[in-house]
């Protein structure tokens, strides 16, 4: 394989809360392009790592650097923009939403058009002949009022802030269409399926446009036919540039999607590589299943 | 007790009760606004509604009509209303958005408990109103009436004045504007975010501090607008105006479902007209005990409000 850029650089972080050290020393990169694995026990801080590199929480001492930048001490929704996006473990949408306006959120955060600039459509754009508004209401109080708004979209354009807002909405229903969840565009998150929600989740982090997509055990509770569409639609992601982050318990899962992958135990990386070099390390299996290896 | 009395006044009762409720529904928009969002009670919205009411009568001053002049034709009052709308606004979101900045964020930005919060929510109602009532002299300030009460029609022998109409359809018209912008635009979706998981919207890449600062300017400017009414309406202003339509607002927001800007509009209609049948059964000076002895009725039965809590945080 050849040598890619590091897109995200874990240099060295240690996290302590109180006398507990939950990352201790970590050291790892996301190569550009590529799905890496994080895997570990329960509490051996996978959760905490992901935390750190969205601005979650704040590394006691070391450094995270996303395209060169460095991330340690930013705003989350500057990160987010600057290109870092997550799901969560236990699902966190907005609830009494629409999945299309969850969605929609996300894409709002590459909106360029300022507070003032939206409320008072300053930023016009000429208008092209299928962006102009159908006159074709029923009622002729209905018509006229659509002839009046084409006349006036002819002469002063569209705002870029209306622009945008379509350009969003589309761009919202696109992401619902990839993660096979279009149907329910209109209905309220919290009424959607458990699996659906999960699928929202990752479609509401997609449209912030990431270069770097997070996913914090995103097959938990899901039966093993949920899982396998779920690794093509990660393996489609990618595809589309995106690098992914991939948190996960279920080792036939990482093993199957990853190109590296990065074990934590008890807060220390205790092994990196491909999928088939962590399988024959003796410290991932005694970790995992706690025993001595070569006991054949 | 005058039962009579109300059956034969119901309707202009009601009249008297929407164009009174119209007004507080305007003002509980700044609490629901700001407690959907932050859960927070900023116990200063009531002085920021009292500056607007100044700032209108400085205004109007400003312009050749103070205290006893004669009132322009109606498209001089119409554009005198217009101006002092957007002037009383800006002044109430202005101080709003400084209430905000200096009671507030510091706060915020600490983590304090709720209950700090509130102490300096009433701080900073205490300053305001202090402050006022020092640049004032405590003396109440008067203006020109500009309207005059003109029956435009009769429903069922209640007579309806253009003022009652105008107050009435121009809170409406406020109300569904900002019942558009919260529910369909890009803002708007940004403030219903950030109230229903803050952390979440934050790594959504909303950011929070623009979107707090928002809500307090709209709520500031509805106030804003409440306070030209409220002047047009009674005109005569003084530093404590806002104290007791401060409570009343936020008694029609808590009645209404505080949280949820349609239940602001219910809450505050209601209490209008409720506390208007309660004065015309009881007499004027139960007014007050009326409204509040419903508020306390409604709560025993639906702790959440009328329409419950909306904009914010979904129950689990």
């Amino acid at each position: 394989m050849s040598e890619r850029n590091n897109l995200l650089e874990v240099d060295n972080v240690t996290i302590r809360f109180g006398g507990v050290t939950a990352l201790d020393g970590v050291d790892f990169s996301v190569k550009e392009g590529e799905i890496l694995g994080l895997i570990g026990p329960n509490g051996a801080g996978k959760t905490t790592c992901f935390n750190a590199v969205t601005g979650v929480v704040k590394p006691t001492s070391g450094a995270i650097r996303f395209r060169g930048k460095t991330l340690v001490g930013q705003q989350r929704h500057k990160i987010t923009r600057l290109g870092i996006a997550r799901t969560f473990q236990n699902i966190r949408l907005f609830p009494e939403m629409t999945a299309l306006e969850n969605v929609q959120v996300g894409a709002d955060a590459r909106h360029k058009t300022s507070v003032v600039g939206a409320l008072f459509r300053t930023w016009r754009v000429p208008v092209k002949p299928h962006e102009l508004v159908e006159v074709d209401a029923k009622s002729g109080f209905g018509r006229a009022v659509q002839q009046v708004r084409r006349t006036g979209q002819r002469i002063f354009g569209l705002s870029r802030h209306t622009l945008e807002e379509r350009a969003a909405k589309e761009k919202a229903t696109e992401l619902l269409k990839l993660v096979g969840i279009e149907h329910r565009a209109g209905e309220l998150a919290r009424s959607l399926a458990y699996g659906e929600q999960r699928r929202l989740e990752i479609a509401r982090a997609l449209a912030t446009e990431p270069g770097l997509l997070c996913l914090d055990e995103p097959a938990a509770g899901f039966n093993p036919a949920e899982k396998e569409s779920l690794l093509e639609l990660i393996r489609k992601i990618r595809d589309t540039g995106v690098t992914v982050l991939l948190i996960e318990h279920d080792m036939r899962l990482v093993m199957g999607v990853t190109d590296r992958i990065v074990v934590l135990e008890f807060g220390k990386k205790i092994a990196e590589g491909t999928p088939a070099e962590v399988r024959e390390n003796p410290a991932v299996i005694a970790a995992y299943l706690g025993v001595p290896t070569d006991a054949a | 007790m005058n039962f009579e009395f109300l059956g034969d006044n119901f309707m202009s009762l009601t009249v008297t009760g929407l164009t009174q409720g119209a007004i507080y529904a305007l003002v509980a928009l700044g609490y629901t606004l700001v407690y959907g969002v932050l859960r927070l009670i900023n116990f200063a919205h009531s002085e920021v509604f009292m500056i607007g009411t100044f700032v209108t009568t400085i205004v109007w001053a400003g312009l050749g009509f103070g205290v006893g002049a004669s009132a322009p034709g109606t498209f001089g009052v119409l554009g005198l209303i217009a101006l002092a709308v957007v002037a009383a606004g800006a002044a109430s979101g202005g101080t709003a958005l400084i209430v905000e900045r200096v009671a507030y964020r510091p706060l915020r930005k600490r983590n304090a408990p709720s209950l700090i919060f509130l102490i300096s929510a009433i701080g900073a109602s205490v300053a305001l109103f202090e402050l006022v009532g020092a640049i004032t002299d405590r003396q109440p300030r008067g203006m020109p009436s500009l309207v005059q009460p003109k029956v435009q029609f009769t429903i069922f022998g209640a007579d309806v004045t253009n003022l009652q109409i105008g107050i009435i359809l121009s809170a409406l018209a406020m109300l569904a504007g900002l019942d558009i912008f919260i529910n369909r635009t890009r803002l708007g979706r940004g403030v219903r975010a950030v109230a229903q998981n803050p952390d979440v919207a934050a790594l959504m890449g909303v950011n929070k501090d623009r979107v707090i600062m928002l809500i307090f300017v709209l709520g500031g400017m509805m106030a804003g607008a409440a306070s030209v009414l409220y002047d047009v309406k009674v005109g005569i202003t003084t530093y404590s105006v806002g104290f007791l339509i401060g409570i009343k607002a936020f008694t029609a927001a808590v009645l209404g479902g505080i949280g949820n800007l349609r239940g602001a509009l219910l809450g505050g209609l209601l209490l209008g007209v409720v506390e208007n049948y309660g004065a015309g059964v009881f007499g004027n000076e139960w007014m007050d005990v009326v409204a509040f002895v419903m508020l306390v009725v409604v709560l025993l039965f639906r702790p959440t409000g009328l329409l419950g809590e909306s904009l914010g945080r979904a129950r689990a």
